[in-house]
């Protein structure tokens, strides 16, 4: 029904274009010049006259009338489901559907019949009321929009206006998904902060929820809050986005040198898209080439030395790391040095400076700003990784700071908490939330940074 | 003080093998700085110069004047090589600075540009503290031996560019928080810094208000004591008033070349006579 009328109103939509747009051409004989609005702006405000009223009654309509719905059915057999819980009512009213519009049934009873006879007739009531209320929108919307069209109407005005709202509606979608994803975030991690304190968790140097619950069945809901605490996962965190950047950083802000000032431009054109192709390689992919190649080299290498270095270390699992973020530093910083005025290299060359004096004490002094963000994105890039660390850093909660060991990361817990069959109100299961508005603070806090300093320095040259 | 008393070491010994080899004059006894003989430019396929020869004369200011994309810049900037940044201009014929071939590969660029200075169209500090600004070349030349011959470079070269009263409670603001003409002051005694012997300004007072731009004149008024000055100006008064030679370049061609006196007076070709009145440009 949805998707029916949906398609119905697309192909009014574009009829009420045409439409428009002809009934412009004509109250004017074909001088269009006499016109305020161009023609096909004419078609677009007889298109959202006709059919964004009706589109907003449809949404509106699907998304309320089921609930409606439901609460007269409710009211109409008050005498049945007085006395049932809401489990038992849902699957009254499930039931009830299901008889009615197809589906699978638990069992049928008397009651059942009846509530889907009376599901049966609003939901037709309902439909015609919702077709009747809409034709009579557009055809109203239509009308009116149709004669509304004169030489002078401010069509442009219309569409430009409503385009504008429209804008603003899509840049709201993605606002109120941060907001609702932090929300929800914050209310389960309120959750797991009644059983587990706060203190304990951010502070705790034990981290293993696996054995969270003493003794089984009924005592089993006991919780043991030391054991949740998040420093070894922070450190390790820490440890493997300190190697990443100590190779990424380097690497990264010196191909960035060579690329916007060195290069020749053919070597440019070919090697700057393929350090970006870097950035477009799986991540998993790069969990088993830490996981299958770099570690075992590390280890090999590492028993030459007469070091033990564990079959899964965060030094495989940062270095890998800090592969993958190479594009992230290499090309924003690469934008900044070329954003750096040319007038500032040739004062520098103007006075006898070399070029490589030139980009020391002038060229990267003035990026600097740039190149820390840069910087600031790519950890953040790097904190929030996960896949290589599963491969290749381990599970284990160490709490070192010695890279040839075995550490965990926040995300690695999260996924290990989730995975498999869970209960959703144990503690366990919210710590992983938890952990994830930590995480989601630790970014937050590095992207404000990132932020104040470009701010802060922006302005320096001009 | 003398020009010799602030020169570098390096660039004392090239003035000197130098005066050896050449102490060219021209026919009217004026020493020679630096001399053009058939200059020719080209970016890509398109000639922007055309057999100049020109010569700068010693603690003179010559004025490169013509209208637009008639070359004068691009003469300017083959004085320090500037062009060698631009991948496609290629530069053919002799400039010598004291009879060095400046494009012979036996010479250092940056030397080079050590003893030929550059004050830019735009003003454009570094974005660093003023004292930074003016320390700049010093420092990557290692002109000054301790900080408070530093200092004393910095101090000094503010006070030729006259700027040194205006800034020198506040040598460690940003330079690029002064105002146009104080920004272009101070590119002037970044440039006065590394004691060049010639400075090349292109057009210095275009981004300028009519104050600022009197006070950079009356600036390269006094420099010419000192330093042998190129200027390129847009301005006909403005080379009127601050030069002793005037070369008017036209499509590539250097149409004429002479005292200012007598090429604002009495030029002697058609061309730079219709420039002069402003009949185009």
């Amino acid at each position: 029904m949805f998707w029916t009328i949906l398609l119905i109103l697309a192909g009014l939509a574009v009829m009420a274009y045409f439409a428009g747009r002809s009934r412009s051409g004509q109250i004017v004989d074909g001088d269009y010049s006499k016109l305020h609005s161009r023609p096909s702006f004419h078609g677009g405000f007889l298109v959202i006259v006709t059919v964004l009223p009706a589109s907003f009654v449809l949404v509106v309509w699907s998304i309320a009338a089921p609930r409606l719905i439901d609460s007269a059915v409710i009211s109409q057999s008050a005498s049945v489901v007085s006395g049932l819980g809401k489990p038992e009512l849902d699957v009254f009213l499930r039931d009830a559907r299901a008889i009615a519009f197809g589906g699978i049934v638990g069992f049928t009873d008397d009651a059942k019949e009846q509530a889907a006879e009376l599901f049966k007739t609003y939901r037709s009531y309902s439909e015609v009321g919702m077709t009747v209320v809409m034709a009579a929108l557009v055809a109203l919307g239509f009308i009116y929009g149709f004669r509304k069209i004169a030489p002078r109407m401010r069509a442009r005005h219309v569409v430009e206006r409503t385009t504008m709202v429209f804008l603003a509606a899509c840049s709201a979608v993605a606002i109120f998904t941060t907001i609702g994803i932090v929300l929800s975030l914050i209310f389960e991690s309120l959750l797991f902060f009644r059983q587990v304190p706060v203190f304990d968790f951010i502070f705790g140097t034990h981290w293993s929820p696996q054995s969270a619950f003493e003794g089984a069945g009924a005592e089993a809901g006991d919780v043991n809050s030391e054991i949740f605490g998040a420093i070894p996962l922070l450190v390790g965190t820490m440890l493997i986005t300190m190697i990443a950047i100590l190779v990424a950083a380097p690497i990264g802000l010196l191909s960035a040198i060579y690329l916007s000032d060195y290069a020749s431009r053919p070597v440019r054109a070919v090697a700057k898209p393929v350090l970006e192709i870097l950035a477009g390689i799986p991540t998993v992919v790069y969990g088993f080439f830490a996981a299958l190649t770099v570690a075992p080299a590390f280890r090999g290498f590492g028993e030459s030395l007469g070091l033990s270095v564990s079959s899964e270390s965060a030094l495989a699992a940062g270095v890998v790391m800090g592969i993958m973020i190479i594009p992230f530093v290499s090309s924003l910083s690469d934008d900044v040095i070329n954003a750096v005025p040319q007038s500032l290299r040739d004062g520098s060359a103007g006075l006898g400076a070399t070029k490589s004096e030139t980009i020391r004490k002038v060229v990267l002094p003035a990026a600097l700003p740039g190149i820390v963000s840069a910087l600031i994105l790519a950890i953040s890039r790097a904190i929030g990784e996960t896949m290589i660390v599963v491969m290749a850093a381990g599970l284990a909660a160490n709490l070192t700071v010695n890279p040839l060991e075995a550490v965990t990361t926040v995300t690695v817990q999260i996924v290990t908490l989730l995975i498999g069959d869970q209960e959703f109100d144990s503690a366990k299961t919210l710590a992983a939330f938890a952990l994830g508005l930590l995480l989601f603070c630790i970014t937050l806090l590095l992207n404000i940074i990132a932020l104040r300093v470009v701010q802060k320095y922006r302005e320096q040259y001009d | 003080m003398s020009m010799d008393a602030t020169m570098n070491p390096m660039a004392a010994a090239a003035a000197e093998i130098a005066d050896m080899g050449a102490s060219a004059v021209t026919a009217d006894g004026d020493p020679i700085k630096m001399r053009g003989e058939k200059v020719c430019v080209h970016y890509g396929d398109k000639q922007a110069l055309f057999d100049v020869d020109l010569d700068i004369r010693k603690r003179q200011v010559t004025a490169l004047i013509g209208p637009s994309g008639c070359g004068k810049s691009t003469f300017l900037r083959c004085l320090n090589r500037m062009n060698d940044t631009i991948d496609i201009c290629r530069v053919a014929g002799d400039i010598t600075l004291d009879g060095m071939n400046i494009y012979d590969p036996s010479i250092d660029v940056v030397e080079l540009r050590a003893r030929v200075g550059m004050v830019f169209q735009k003003p454009n500090p570094f974005p660093k503290s003023i004292y930074e600004n003016v320390a700049y070349g010093p420092r990557i030349h290692g002109l000054a031996r301790s900080k408070p011959e530093l200092d004393d470079i910095v101090a000094a070269s503010l006070q030729k560019a006259g700027l040194y009263e205006e800034v020198k409670d506040r040598l460690d603001a940003p330079g690029t928080g002064l105002s146009g003409g104080q920004q272009q002051r101070l590119c002037i005694a970044r440039a006065i810094a590394v004691s060049p012997e010639v400075i090349l300004m292109d057009e210095p007072c275009s981004a300028l208000d009519p104050i600022a731009t009197a006070k950079v004149e009356e600036l390269i008024d006094e420099l010419r004591e000192n330093y042998t000055i190129v200027i390129v100006t847009h301005s006909m008064q403005q080379a009127a008033r601050v030069s002793q030679r005037t070369a008017f370049f036209h499509l590539g061609v250097l149409v004429e070349e002479g005292p200012t006196q007598d090429m604002f007076t009495n030029p002697r070709d058609r061309r730079t006579q219709d420039y002069i009145t402003g009949r185009f440009g």
